[in-house]
């Protein structure tokens, strides 16, 4: 039988990756991951050998992979996950990350926020009328700082990938935000008591992350999280894809080349749009003072101090219409 | 063949002896964002899929 070959070793091939116009056996598709991953901390300073680093995992594709690739590539690197109470896409989410973690025994800290803050992210939702998303990434954001600081990490990694951040930056351009475009950047450095938070898969595809864990052997969640569903991310990831179905590589042209170029031309902004910071008086934590003069309280803390003790919204309360109906179709059909 | 699918969960039955890139696109699914796997092995584009397969078809975008 015919069969395509792996452009490095010649034996049989297990992917086409049309962004570099070739095929890969399963070993030389990781070999590839890697060093993407070693380029992009190279390039952009991001980890030293030497680094206490916290991974962010979800239990997705994205998170556990980079853990594997850092711990792989010889660093050394814990994990913490966040219960964030979506209903059963969390309890999955989180068997697979202890999975994970117990079968490799590494060492995983785990935050449920209906046990330890009172609340969870349908009921953040629905009580604060925000978008879920933007509820959830403000509690990750503020719980995965302050974890860092906690147990003297010296930076925090997330799994955020190509396809990601090429989202991101897709709406961004389409509303030429300066002050967000000025931001999107691999790489966050330690400042005014944030910890230091880089994205090493910045060079690497979702489907290059997704072969790297089915060749690893990885089992992670494959649904995707049901606040999600009609997101504008998710149009802009089609519609990048569709592109790059017509011309393959122009996605991370795309993205990369903005960080190249781009990125240094926007970096004046960046330092000249800085707020002084100061402490929250209610955790500590590092926020802008308010205009008003009363005393400066965190986003996380006004958001923990309304929705705590609120009694839990179930998942479909908060989603539109259309993203309901494919919720509980979903649920009914028992997956 | 049987073709499994997500979101929703579902399982269709086509015609076998096609390569992967082929099933995709009769199925109107683009490359970029699914990969395909027979019996637990990934299958590139050019593989080819025969009537006794049971074959996973697996969106790769995350929304978070
Ligand atoms: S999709 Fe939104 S709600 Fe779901 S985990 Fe991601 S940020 Fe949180
Ligand atoms: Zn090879
Ligand atoms: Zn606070």
């Amino acid at each position: 039988m015919n069969y395509s070959k792996c452009r490095v070793c010649g034996e049989r091939a297990i992917i086409d990756l049309p962004r570099h116009n070739a095929n890969f056996c399963g070993e030389h598709l990781l070999q590839l991951c890697r060093r993407q991953v070693e380029k992009a901390i190279h390039d952009h300073d991001m980890l030293s050998k030497d680094d206490k680093i916290l991974v962010a995992v979800s239990g997705g594709k994205d998170s556990l992979a980079v853990w594997d690739i850092l711990l792989e590539l010889g660093y050394r690197a814990d994990g913490l996950y966040i219960g964030l109470g979506i209903g059963e896409y969390s309890d999955v989410s989180g068997d697979y990350t202890r999975e994970f973690a117990e079968e490799r025994g590494l060492t995983l800290t785990t935050i449920d926020l209906r046990d330890e803050y009172d609340y969870d992210v349908p009921t953040a939702a629905k009580v604060t009328k925000r978008v879920p998303c933007s509820a959830c990434g403000l509690s990750k954001r503020h719980l995965f700082d302050k974890a860092a600081l906690d147990g003297g990490y010296d930076v925090v990694v997330t799994g955020h990938n190509l396809d990601d951040e090429a989202a991101v930056l897709f709406g961004n351009a389409l509303r030429w935000d300066v002050e967000y475009l000025a931001r999107q950047y691999p790489v966050l450095p330690a400042r005014d008591g944030f910890p230091k938070k880089v994205k090493p898969l910045m060079r690497l595809t979702e489907r290059e992350m997704a072969a790297w864990c089915i060749v690893r052997g990885i089992d992670y969640q494959v649904e995707e999280c049901p606040m999600a569903l009609g997101n504008k991310h998710l149009a802009y990831k089609d519609a990048l894809n569709s592109i790059e179905r017509e011309s393959p590589g122009s996605k991370s042209a795309f993205y990369l080349e903005f960080v190249d170029k781009m990125s240094p031309i926007l970096a004046e902004h960046r330092r000249t749009t800085g707020r002084e910071l100061v402490a929250c008086t209610s955790c500590g934590a590092p926020t802008t003072e308010p205009d008003s003069g009363d005393a400066p309280v965190c986003a996380f803390c006004r958001l923990h101090d309304r929705v705590s003790g609120v009694e839990a919204v179930p998942v479909e309360m908060v989603l539109n219409k259309k993203a309901r109906k494919a919720y509980l179709a979903a649920q009914a059909a028992g997956e | 063949m049987i073709v499994k699918l997500r979101q929703p969960k579902r399982e269709v039955t086509v015609d076998g002896n096609r390569t992967v890139n082929q099933l995709l696109d009769e199925l109107d699914m683009n490359r970029e964002s699914f990969l395909v796997i027979r019996n637990g092995t990934l299958v590139p584009g050019d593989g080819r899929l025969d009537d006794d397969d049971t074959i996973e078809i697996r969106p790769v975008i995350s929304g978070g």
